[in-house]
């Protein structure tokens, strides 16, 4: 992109009058911009007040004070603390198996010709377009009846732990993270391998400390996607996990709902509470983000 | 970057003929480049790196298979069949009872068909319309264009489920800003938009349009850097305007991100789920069909064969989409 990029500006500043302006545009953006952020920050408006304040002014109201007591009250009384650590506790695992198995993949495919690499690569591929619920029933039966021992599990069986999510977590993201590898390393010069080969290089080592150090911008783009990915992923931990205190921050806040009852200045603290580590990651890695999600899209 | 990357990608792609263990090695003397060094490569494997890509490969392949592809198949199979879960020996053959009855006897499914059908209408003519217009504007040289983007794009970093909890607030009936802006807030004629089964699937729509615009502006910023600038000079140089340069060239050359925002079109409102589920469970008007495949696994009595039933007709639908994209992008590959 870099070079296209560079050379885009010098072009169409020949082409196009300078001093152009586009005072509609801006107007037309302005407003859009304006529609997007109301929902976000009429939430954390919301989140601001005091109920009190809120049931004294009515909620579209400017009086009463402004303060970070939902926040704090929303923190304890939902639990985060409790919910976060079990979002890091499937997100982690599951990003970095996801990476691993799809990294191996990829190399398989394109650094290694052999007959069925592209039907694998479509298998994969279509394997995550495919909706999640087409495979809910399945999979809950499945879990539910491999019995495990009560010391691993307390259901004494795969449901309602962390494990079901991530296996099948990374089982969605596989396919997805394979194909967006392997086109990264076709794209990397046949030459690199096939010195390393000369030198007597085995499979491993060509993938691990010739292919992997060069993949490092595609794999933090993946990472970044990944995690907010399963992050943001609501449909698999509630489908597996039944006792509430296990859930994922994204699927618990459903049932906040429930319990902060109407108190919408609560609610509204708990969705802006789940909101901040998006939030983190998109203003440090916004780049990584975007170039996830782009690098999947480019190639048709 | 990746456009420009991935670039060569094609012409070292390489057909899986040339590749394979047995075939090509003898020949390859007489084919030239890149061919004859890859089938050399496969050659000279030993017995340990064959070793090592079978575990490379194989790992990942069985997890897709057992936790993918083989429940896909169970879906299909339980589909014609009767069972409430519990024990295996209990499942009872069913024939087609179970597409009987969601066709006829079960009264959500055809509104759950009519309300997919218009989420998709809704983010192919509404949604993605908007994203790419945003991206159009936002690739000319304007200022403030990163603002812009940031702040279009902050709902992708958001979850669905996330988003309806937000809209939620937006759109209460006596808390909601909504009904402030419209006046109706106390009164009477306030409409609880989430609540309100007339409405609330248009509610659900925009909230997800909010995700879906800034997702498709991605994507075609992307695509827009990744067309050749002489593209647009040559066309303004035959006098084309701005309009006709968009549509006639640009758009055209942008060809393989239109397909992948097809596809993501498609599939995105075929997997409409979070929303809906968090809003009501995907009753009372924001029936889905992924959402009734759940009702039917969860809750008292469970319907395996006919939660199944409803996941095949889903599948059948999104393999459509599936099998579009499949073709478009690894057709080249084969045929190449």
């Amino acid at each position: 992109m870099s070079t296209i990029a560079r050379r885009l500006p010098v072009q169409t500043v020949v082409v196009r009058k300078p001093g152009k302006r586009h005072y509609g545009t801006h107007i037309f953006l302005i407003v859009m911009a304006a529609v997007w952020l109301v929902p976000l920050v009429w939430s954390l408006y919301t989140a601001l007040r005091p109920k009190e304040d809120t049931d004294k002014y009515g909620y579209f109201s400017f009086g009463g004070s402004f303060g970070f007591e939902n926040f704090v009250q929303a923190w304890n009384q939902g639990g985060f603390s409790k919910y976060f650590l079990n979002s890091v506790l499937i997100t982690v695992p599951t990003v970095l198996l996801t990476l691993l198995f799809a990294s191996m993949m990829a190399f398989a495919v394109s650094r290694v010709s052999w007959k069925f690499n592209i039907t694998l690569l479509i298998m994969f591929t279509a394997g995550n377009l495919l909706p999640p619920q087409v495979l809910a029933a399945p999979l809950f039966e499945m879990f539910k009846h491999v019995s495990l021992p009560y010391s691993v599990s307390d259901s004494g069986n795969l449901l309602n732990t962390y494990i079901a999510v991530i296996i099948v977590d990374t089982a969605f993201q596989i396919g997805f993270c394979t194909f967006v590898l392997s086109n990264y390393m076709k794209a990397l010069p046949q030459d690199l391998t096939e010195a390393a080969l000369v030198d007597g290089a085995g499979i491993w080592r060509q993938y691990w400390n010739i292919i992997m150090p060069l993949c490092r911008p595609a794999l933090a783009a993946l990472g970044t996607l990944q995690v907010i990915f399963i992050y943001n992923d609501f449909f698999w931990p509630l489908l597996f996990i039944q006792s509430g205190d296990r859930l994922p921050i994204t699927t618990a806040i459903n049932n906040l709902q429930g319990q902060f009852l109407s108190n919408y200045n609560l609610i509204a603290a708990g969705a802006m509470i789940t909101l901040i580590p998006t939030l983190v990651i998109y203003l440090v890695l916004q780049r990584q983000f975007v170039a996830g999600l782009t690098l999947g899209a480019s190639k048709g | 970057m990746s456009t420009t990357a991935e670039k060569p990608a094609s012409h070292n792609g390489g057909p899986p003929e040339h590749g394979s263990q047995h075939g090509g090695s003898r020949a390859a003397t007489a084919v030239p480049g890149k061919k004859r060094i890859k089938s050399r490569r496969v050659r000279r494997l030993s017995r340990r790196d064959k070793t090592v890509l079978g575990i490379m490969v194989g790992l990942p392949t069985l997890i897709q298979l057992l936790f993918v592809w083989l429940p896909t198949l169970f879906s299909i199979g339980l589909s014609f069949t009767r069972w409430n879960g519990l024990d295996v020996a209990d499942i009872k053959q069913a024939g087609l009872d179970n597409y009987e009855f969601i066709s006829q006897n079960y009264p959500p499914f055809w509104p759950a068909m009519q309300h997919n059908v218009l989420w998709l209408a809704f983010l192919a003519l509404i949604a993605t319309p908007l994203g790419l217009l945003l991206a159009v504007l936002l690739d000319q040289k304007i200022r403030g264009s990163r603002i812009y983007q940031s702040i279009f794009f902050t709902p992708v970093m958001l979850s669905l489920a996330l988003i309806g909890i937000i809209w939620q607030l937006f759109y209460n009936r006596d808390s909601g800003l909504l009904n402030f802006l419209l006046g109706t807030a106390g009164t009477p004629q306030a409409v609880d938009w989430f609540g309100d089964s007339n409405v609330n699937i248009w509610a659900a729509m925009i909230a997800a349009t909010w995700r879906h615009a800034g997702y498709v502006m991605i994507l075609y910023l992307a695509g827009l850097k990744g067309v050749d600038p002489a593209l647009r000079e040559a066309a303004s140089i035959d006098g084309a305007n701005a309009v006709q340069t968009f549509f006639r060239v640009v758009f055209p050359a942008m060809r393989p991100v239109n397909i992948v925002i097809v596809v993501i079109t498609i599939i995105e409102s075929l997997r409409a789920f979070d929303i809906v589920y968090v809003i009501n469970r995907g009753t009372n008007g924001l029936e889905l069909l992924s959402a009734l495949v759940i009702q039917n696994l969860i809750g008292e009595g469970q319907v395996i064969g006919v939660g199944s039933a409803l996941a095949v007709v889903l599948l059948v639908i999104s393999l459509v989409p599936i099998v579009f994209y499949l073709i478009r992008t690894f057709g080249k590959e084969k045929e190449a």
